[in-house]
């Protein structure tokens, strides 16, 4: 089996309500970026959820498998599953500014798991520390290392945040729109450092975004979601040539052009909604979840 | 260098309270109905008597220069003389002040504990029953003022099982001689934990009693605070690196969630000192609170003032003490 991550039929829904996530299956093959494709609500996010094992709590797996690295983490006991994401993955969130503790500074943000979890000498788990940051291009390493989150700029802290997620040398990182939060001239910047990152340290990464034009600069396949549903996947060259769901046409063609702005923001067409709108009853009426 | 001007405004603050508090309760006590010398004499005294009583003690001059002789008594130190008890002020409360110091500090602790006790369990097990039962509980204890459940425990610890002492701070047939008023800090310093014990036993159920009310508000505030910090994306991302729940919980969410219910703890602080006049009553506990519910039943005029001024102070002074606490816990307040 050449995928790291493989994600059969996963179903998951709020207990008692309704269905958020459609039996999804998706794989991540080593080394290689996997874009994760929709509009807001289509349930990209929970999907990261799901397997970083964050899922809120009014919600529940009703159905699917996950492996990571040939173990299937949902047999597992939860506390078994949290050691096992924490050693083998790791997650590059989506708001730099809200994604490190306030009250706590930024060396021990990126030590202390090395230590605690993976049982690393304080002295390696420093040492590594000043390698990544150094990696990310953070100046003066020291002192960023013993300031407090607020004293740095929301880059600098979405830096910190992408060598702390490699610093375990990670097989699989979760990449939940990280670049969302940030200002365009920064974004660009940040989605270099991520793909050169991924480049050399050989990390499968899932990438989470509702923005084509960056699926496109960083991904070597994709899944296009729908109302918790996968309606496509495909390999990048493919999906951008000759794109087969109408949903995934209309999304493309929905992309915003730089040199025709008013003509190119096109809304996906009712017709397409509607479509599949019916696709995603069809597959809950005979899934019988409906 | 702001710092040091912050705490001179403080300061200077501070005097002004205290001067205000001073001419509050000089004026009331001497308008309110209920002569002092009238006390102190047999019934039948001749109005003779009593007039040289009264100008022995200053009371036949104008309420403004009483006023004027008793502040700068003050200034110097002196806060009169106890009518009652025939000591100067000074010794009298500075004398009774450790025993509520110790008595409060006491309950505080209890409170910090239980409360914390009550909201990380509350955390932990949230949206379950044991959630909801931590609830009803902060909601039963909040809802019972601190000298009810004095008598409660009396009921309970003192007659149903007597395990712990109802009365005073220290029994009799303790042989041990303290060389200051901090008996309790006293007995820890030189290491005899027996006598920390028996004293324990003696402070456990007045601080208990004091301290049920403010653990359920820090249980019920805490709580919420650490429920709103377990959905941010910093203690999402912790979970991600493999900790566990607990782990999680408290030194992710917790070092964060606290700093609202330390304010709150700052001013509940007071308010439970406040109500050390009556719980100290109740168990006869020779505090400060005990000696004002005398001073004022023998109008002994000198003695309120010197307590109430002593209280106004003590406030204060907490109240400066969170702020600093506070801005030592929260970095972000650091370069303010």
């Amino acid at each position: 089996m050449s995928a790291y991550l493989s994600i059969r039929n996963l179903t998951v829904r709020l207990k008692n309500g309704p269905v958020i996530l459609r039996s999804v299956s998706l794989e991540v093959a080593a080394g290689q970026v996997h874009g994760l494709v929709g509009e807001s609500g289509a349930g990209k996010s929970m999907i990261g959820k799901t397997l970083l094992g964050t899922l809120p709590r009014a919600m529940e797996i009703t159905a699917g498998e996950i492996w990571l690295d040939g173990t299937e983490l949902l047999s597992q006991s939860p506390a078994d599953r949290r050691r096992r994401i924490g050693a083998t993955a790791a997650l590059i969130p989506q708001d730099p500014l809200t994604a490190l503790n306030p009250s706590k500074r930024i060396g021990p943000q990126i030590t202390r798991r090395l230590v605690d979890i993976l049982g690393w000498t304080a002295a390696d788990a420093d040492a590594r520390a000043r390698e990544l940051l150094d990696e990310v291009q953070i100046p003066q390493i020291s002192r960023v290392m013993r300031s407090y989150p607020h004293e740095l700029s929301g880059g600098m802290r979405q830096r910190i945040l992408i060598a702390s997620a490699f610093a375990a040398e990670p097989k699989l990182i979760i990449a939940d729109e990280p670049t969302t939060a940030l200002d365009v001239t920064v974004q660009k910047q940040i989605l270099r450092l991520i793909r050169n990152m991924q480049h050399r340290h050989g990390t499968a990464l899932l990438f989470v975004t509702h923005d084509l034009g960056v699926v496109s600069k960083i991904c070597d396949t994709l899944s296009v979601l729908y109302a918790g549903k996968v309606v496509e996947e495909a390999r990048m060259q493919r999906f951008f040539m000759r794109p087969i769901h109408p949903y995934s046409q209309a999304l493309l063609a929905a992309t915003p052009s730089y040199l025709d702005p008013e003509g190119s923001l096109m809304p996906v067409p009712a017709n397409v909604i509607d479509a599949v709108e019916e696709e995603v009853r069809f597959h809950d009426i005979r899934a019988g979840t409906r | 260098m702001t710092a040091l001007r912050n705490i001179l405004i403080r300061l200077s603050t501070t005097a002004v309270t205290l001067f205000g508090v001073a001419v509050i309760v000089f004026v009331v006590i001497r308008v309110v109905p209920g002569n002092p010398i009238a006390m102190m004499l047999p019934p039948g005294a001749t109005d003779d008597d009593i007039a040289r009583l009264e100008a022995l003690y200053g009371f036949d001059k104008s309420i403004f220069q009483q006023f004027l002789i008793w502040g700068a008594g003050v200034l110097q130190g002196d806060f009169g003389t106890s009518i009652s008890l025939r000591q100067p002020v000074a010794d009298l409360v500075l004398g009774r002040l450790p025993a509520t110091l110790e008595l409060s500090i006491v309950a505080l602790v209890m409170a910090m504990l239980l409360g914390g006790a009550l909201a990380l369990m509350g955390t932990l097990y949230r949206d379950t029953t044991t959630e909801a039962a931590v609830d009803v509980t902060a909601g039963m204890a909040l809802s019972i003022p601190d000298f009810l459940w004095g008598l409660v425990l009396i009921l309970l610890f003192g007659v149903l099982w007597p395990i712990f002492s109802i009365s005073g701070r220290v029994s009799p047939s303790l042989d041990f001689d303290f060389a200051t008023n901090f008996y309790l800090f006293e007995a820890l310093l030189r290491l005899r934990f027996d006598v920390v014990g028996h004293l324990l036993s003696h402070s456990f159920m007045p601080a208990l009693a004091l301290a049920i009310p403010l653990a359920a508000i820090i249980a019920q505030l805490l709580k919420q605070s650490l429920k709103e910090t377990m959905h941010l994306d910093y203690v999402t991302l912790a979970r991600t690196k493999g900790y566990s729940e607990q782990h999680v919980i408290t030194r992710e969410a917790l070092p964060n969630a606290v700093l609202p219910t330390l304010t709150l703890i700052g001013v509940q602080f007071t308010f439970l000192i406040g109500g050390t006049v009556i719980i100290e009553r109740l168990f006869s506990y020779e505090g400060l609170g005990n000696m004002a519910i005398d001073a004022v039943i023998n109008r002994d005029l000198p003695l309120i003032q010197g307590i109430v001024i002593l209280f106004a102070l003590l406030f204060t002074v907490i109240n400066l003490l969170v702020d600093m606490l506070y801005v030592v816990l929260n970095p972000r307040l650091r370069h303010a």
